[in-house]
């Protein structure tokens, strides 16, 4: 037991330097993702065929192959296939090589979710605003966004919570996240080895993060309550 | 003089003919009502009348000036049409109110939009949008809607919702005011209340054109009534006219399980 308070102070300040990464791969995910989505939404429901075609085939592998074998291949190929590392080998190359896996993985999702949003809003709403001579952006921005934000809340919230357990996965390019620095203590570092209950242990940072979401959520869709 | 003119309309979905040749004339201050049988081709001709459908053939005049020509390309172009179906107001069977604002906004929203296009619009912003929200207020108060401005569409009755939405369509000051089935979603102790609304309108001299199921309705607010059949208009003239005396078969054929039925 001594032991263990000895070594607590040292792995909670690695497990600590571990969820930041782990936080910062989540936050720029969404920043990123949020928006390409929406972007890949448009795409996918264009009007000129080949075009949404394109995006629907984008999506479609994205969607049906693993991450982690996105993150292998976003990481790896350029170095391996043309001999051109461009990620660089350092943690800052590994963590810019897993946001563009993460966002281009997560704007796809989102990208259905949006669409799936949009076009359950009546189309009694465009025409209103049609009739009553606004643009379509206008109709957009002012009528639907609001109607379709509600709509999505509940989905997209259950892809956030699924983001931040998905960051472990940046571990097998070897990113730096809590499933890394929780590892760390098996093979050996700073004078810890041997012990598992620090990887156990990372599962409390996931737990209490995803509490606070799903609060924060849970406010986000009592907010949008006011109407129907 | 007449202030709307449609000549030959035409409308196809696919390969089903909706409108076959329409033409009609509006006078000003008055108001048409169009009854037949659903699948007629009524709400197809509203539709076509707002360009939420366009016309495949045919032109649209309002005060013997073109707003739409199906032949013409320029008046298909998406700033004219928005520009030029301001003359027309619709006001739908399903209200189709915006649910995240309220009543009162959904009667200043598209006003307020326009606004933001005048050139003077950022030095008297107060001004304008005081002016808005007071027409604003003061229609849904002719609606009898004071005391549920601040409501939100799903807090209002279906009779509420559908005046809120007549006074949407006023404040843009269109010069045709059309209605589309506008009571057919509500149960009949609401009805009232909106045709009320309408007959007050119609008291105001709106010109209006009502696509309507509500025959003794039809009667009694509209100057003209058409009637119209698997596309075409089969008989027009004044209400009284084609409700007491209709001259074609099918007209007396669908009128005599109303007329039966006492009116």
């Amino acid at each position: 037991m001594d032991l263990f308070f000895e070594q607590f102070p040292v792995v909670f300040k690695a497990l600590n330097i571990g969820f930041l990464q782990t936080l910062k791969l989540f936050f720029v995910t969404l920043v990123g993702a949020l928006p390409l989505g929406l972007l890949i939404s448009f795409g996918s429901r264009s009007k000129v065929k080949i075009i949404s075609a394109v995006f629907k085939v984008f999506i479609w592998i994205i969607r049906g192959t693993p991450l982690m074998i996105q993150l292998l291949i976003i990481y790896y190929f350029p170095g391996l296939v043309f001999n051109n590392p461009i990620w660089g080998g350092n943690e800052e190359g590994r963590f810019t090589a897993s946001a563009v896996a993460f966002i281009i993985n997560y704007a796809c999702y989102f990208s259905e979710i949006y669409r799936g949003g949009i076009q359950s809003i009546p189309a009694g709403q465009d025409e209103a605003g049609l009739v009553l001579g606004m643009t379509r952006s206008q109709i957009f921005f002012k009528v639907k966004l609001l109607q379709m934000i509600k709509r999505i809340v509940p989905p997209i919230s259950n892809e956030v919570l699924t983001l931040v357990k998905d960051t472990s996965l940046a571990r097998i390019i070897a990113l730096q996240e809590i499933i890394w620095a929780g590892q760390s203590f098996m093979k050996g570092s700073q004078g810890i080895s041997g012990v598992i209950w620090p990887l156990f242990f990372t599962g409390v940072y996931y737990l209490i993060c995803n509490g606070l979401l799903t609060l924060l959520f849970g406010k986000l869709e009592k907010k949008l309550e006011f109407f129907r | 003089m007449s202030l709307l003119t449609a000549s030959h309309i035409c409308k196809s979905f696919e390969k089903t003919e909706v409108l076959k040749d329409i033409s009609f004339n509006l006078n000003e201050s008055n108001v048409l009502s169009i009854i037949g049988s659903s699948g007629s081709g009524k709400t197809t001709l509203l539709r076509c009348l707002n360009f939420l459908e366009k016309a495949d053939k045919g032109r649209i005049l309002v005060n013997d000036k073109v707003i739409f020509d199906a032949e013409d390309e320029s008046y298909l172009k998406p700033a004219v049409l928005r520009k030029n179906r301001l003359h027309f107001g619709l006001v739908f069977q399903s209200f189709n109110l915006f649910p995240q604002y309220t009543a009162l906004k959904n009667v200043m929203l598209a006003r307020m939009l326009q606004a933001k296009n005048d050139p003077d619009y950022k030095l008297h912003k107060k001004e304008i949008n005081e002016a808005i929200e007071a027409e604003a207020v003061a229609l849904l108060s002719q609606m009898g809607l004071k005391d549920r401005m601040m409501n939100y569409p799903h807090q209002l009755s279906g009779g509420q919702c559908q005046r809120v939405a007549i006074a949407r369509a006023l404040a843009l000051k269109p010069d045709i005011l059309c209605f589309d089935e506008p009571t057919s979603a509500l149960d009949p102790e609401l009805t009232g209340e909106v045709l009320k609304v309408i007959r007050e309108l119609a008291e105001q001299k709106a010109t209006m054109i009502i696509v309507t199921h509500e025959m003794a309705f039809a009667r009694d607010v509209s100057d003209e009534v058409m009637f119209m059949d698997n596309g075409y208009v089969l008989e027009q003239g004044p209400s009284a006219e084609i409700f007491e005396n209709p001259k074609e078969e099918r007209t007396k054929q669908f009128l005599s399980r109303f007329i039966s039925g006492n009116l």
